[in-house]
């Protein structure tokens, strides 16, 4: 019967396996210990009185959707902002990421382009906001100093991955621009082109959640309309949001990406002037502490001391302690879902509305999911682990269930062909386990960043100081405070990258980074 | 002396992405002077490869290589793929602005490449389209529009037809005062070039003129090359 063999399936982690299946069983082990080790830690209390009286409000939201209270102007001013911001920042960042990638070799290059990346898109949005208020600039620049960042560093790996014969073969005296432009710039168009285009859905989800800190995208549509509990008018704008990111490839067509651009210039919000010298006093003086900028050394120190100790400390605490347990859960989720999305294990009655909910998931950026279980749970760490959680995991099964179905033809063995459990435990999870381990190591740094931002709906990890700091008009804490956040995303991504190597963890899928 | 290496030994760390672990050389003591025309042959993994990597990362400067499976641009047309022989002879900005535009200067000496090499009506079709016998003829248009005088070889003409094969060979010889060529085809060797050196298991068998060897010669050198590698 099924379950026997389900126990004894376990022999394919067994402690009698050599090499991989041991090692990778011992790291999935240590990361379960971790997530357990972090439980006690966790604020999981349920503040909210009715969660299923809240949640039975939202769903009917949902299948009603309106927009009673936006006009029609104010609806497409903000899809048409959300659009611009997103379009303009990759259209911008791109280039930027080329220039970088070339540079890659250069270590104070590698290092800027990791601090750039560390800081999440809000973070740098609530940081330009203090100089630029609410304006397109501090829109566009939000999206494309990070994404700056990340291309730089994708790029440079798509390029690590060509051949190296075609520059060998042109002079070494030739240029470094043109050795480029002739040789791994083509070489990688056709991956660089694919990755910018995850990017871009990627960019559209950003752009919409700057709008829960003001910016006049759909995220702050959604949010007020959250706020006042209208959930119809929220569902309205979420739905909209959705079939935007679903029907990106019917409206965008890349060939005419200039003519995009060109109407993105158009639709974006007026920018005040700034003068220069504002930019310089907030730069110069204004984000660092009072003290410093005297030249009182000592009072700086007592000064990071009293910062590091009495406010940075316990909310690297609980972002780790959110992240650790997200992570695990994530892996959870996505052993559980996949298999529910593969014609290798399930038929079409089953598969096709998974998928649908993959995409879903996948599609609906982590703060709005976690808005949405905030006011089902209330202000704890559930709503942030959860929404963390079910974003990755939709986002990880989905790709593996794609893997699993492009394998299938060559491997489903006629003696499992009507048990489907047996099936899944014996050759479809162990086909898929070091993919699956892959792209949740490579997560790992992105759940951290996100666990960090969710302090902006009050939960008390980094951003939540972050946030207050900002409100309280503490702009030096509040830089402290970023980056202490980025320097704890440099490390969880050094530790990852180690983990990977050791474990032997590669994945050549893009859509993961 | 155009290259000079005294007893090399010589082995990859690791293999890279994209060589299938090249051979390692032993011991290997090499003249080759200028206008000499030398055949590498042996069976491969013999370290022929190797060899020429190594003699061209010895004076990149002056040689014009054309590497094993061609080390060409998929994306790029014939013409671009050609020009990009010869991009440290122009600026940067000419180079950016040709890459969208051809300019007709190069377009004029690129076009009469190509014609020599059978390419004339392919010029602007991008090199993922052609054949592989195609795709060789763009890389030895490559490398002879390096020019340079010493021209490096990796099997560059094994996959065209025997007629074609002889004829860009003695092409590419003409133009280049030196030239190291591995080649599968003994006859090749035999046909055109002056010297001849027989690898196996990354060591010299044979290092001389090609003066009165006959192919039975290098046949029995072949035999006795697979027999003992077995």
């Amino acid at each position: 019967m099924p379950l026997s063999n389900l126990a004894s399936a376990s022999s394919f982690f067994s402690m009698q396996l050599q090499g991989t299946g041991r090692r990778l069983f011992w790291l999935s082990i240590a990361f379960i210990v971790s997530a357990l080790v972090c439980l006690p830690f966790a604020d999981l209390q349920l503040h909210a009185v009715d969660p299923w009286l809240e949640l039975s409000h939202i769903a009917w939201g949902m299948i009603t959707p309106s927009f009673a209270h936006l006009t029609i102007n104010e609806l497409l001013q903000a899809l048409g902002h959300t659009v611009a911001f997103a379009l303009l920042a990759v259209v911008i960042s791109v280039p930027l990421g080329v220039m970088f990638a070339m540079l890659f070799r250069f270590r104070v290059v590698r290092w800027a382009m990791a601090s750039i990346r560390a800081v999440h898109e809000i973070f740098w949005g609530l940081l330009f906001m203090q100089i630029f208020g609410l304006s397109a600039t501090t829109g566009l620049l939000a999206i494309l100093i990070p994404y700056t960042g990340v291309f730089a560093k994708v790029f440079a790996e798509i390029f690590e991955q060509q051949s190296q014969l075609p520059t060998q073969s042109m002079s070494p005296k030739a240029g470094a621009l043109s050795r480029y432009v002739y040789g791994l710039i083509p070489q990688s168009y056709g991956a660089m082109a694919g990755y910018v285009r995850y990017r871009f859905e990627c960019a559209l989800r950003s752009s919409a959640i700057l709008g829960f800190i003001g910016l006049p995208t759909l995220g702050f549509f959604l949010e007020s309309s959250f706020k006042q509990g209208d959930y119809s008018e929220a569902a309205g704008v979420f739905w909209l949001f959705l079939l935007l990111i679903a029907t990106v490839r019917y409206w965008l067509k890349p060939r005419f990406w200039w003519l995009y651009a060109l109407a993105a210039i158009g639709l974006l919000p007026e920018s005040p002037t700034v003068y220069g010298s504002t930019v310089w006093q907030f730069f110069s003086q204004d984000i660092w502490p009072s003290s410093f900028v005297r030249g009182d050394l000592t009072a700086s120190l007592s000064w990071l001391d009293k910062q590091f100790w009495q406010v940075a400390w316990p909310a690297i605490g609980t972002t780790l302690v959110i992240t650790q347990l997200a992570l695990v859960l994530t892996g959870i989720l996505t052993v559980l879902m996949y298999p529910l999305a593969t014609k290798v294990i399930v038929l079409n009655s089953v598969r096709l509305p998974s998928r649908f909910v993959l995409l879903f998931l996948r599609s609906m950026p982590e703060l709005m999911l976690a808005f949405i279980f905030l006011l089902l749970f209330g202000p704890s760490a559930i709503p942030a682990i959860l929404a963390l959680a079910f974003h990755n995991a939709g986002l990880i099964a989905f790709l593996l269930s794609n893997a699993s179905e492009a394998d299938a033809k060559e491997h489903v063995t006629q003696a499992f062909a009507k048990r489907p459990l047996d099936r899944y435990v014996y050759q479809e999870l162990p086909r898929r386990y070091t993919a699956f381990l892959a792209f949740l190591f490579y997560r790992w740094e992105v759940i951290l960043r996100e666990s960090a931002i969710m302090g902006i709906l009050g939960i008390a990890t980094l951003g939540f100081y972050v946030d207050s700091a900002f409100e309280d008009i503490r702009f030096d804490r509040a830089f402290f405070l970023i980056i202490i956040t980025a320097l704890l995303n440099i490390f969880v991504d050094g530790v990852s990258r180690s983990v990977r190597q050791r474990a032997g963890l590669t994945t050549a899928n893009l859509a993961v980074r | 002396m155009i290259f000079h290496l005294d007893q090399q030994t010589f082995s990859y760390g690791k293999s890279s992405a994209h060589s299938a672990g090249p051979a390692a050389l032993s011991d290997i003591s090499l003249s080759i002077k200028a206008g000499e025309k030398v055949a590498l042959i042996g069976p491969s993994g013999a370290g022929k490869s190797s060899l020429l990597n190594l003699l061209y990362h010895n004076s990149p400067l002056q040689s014009a290589w054309c590497p094993q499976d061609g080390g060409l641009v998929d994306s790029l047309s014939v013409y671009n793929n050609i020009f990009s022989g010869g991009l440290e002879r122009r600026s940067t900005l000419y180079n950016l602005v040709n890459l969208l535009r051809p300019f007709a200067a190069p377009k004029q000496e690129i076009e009469a490449l190509a014609r020599q090499l059978g390419l004339r009506d392919k010029l602007f079709t991008s090199v993922d389209q052609l054949s592989g016998g195609q795709r060789q003829r763009v890389a030895l248009g490559r490398a002879m529009y390096r020019q340079q005088p010493v021209f490096l070889g990796d099997e560059p003409v094994s996959s065209l037809d025997p007629l074609q094969a002889d004829e860009l060979l003695a092409l590419v010889l003409k133009q280049h005062e030196t030239a190291v060529v591995s080649l599968h085809n003994r006859r090749l060797a035999l046909n055109h070039f002056d010297r001849i050196i027989t690898l196996r298991a990354g060591r010299f068998v044979f290092d001389g003129p090609s003066a009165g060897l006959t192919m039975v010669h290098l046949d029995a050198m072949y035999e006795v090359d697979a027999s003992a590698a077995e």
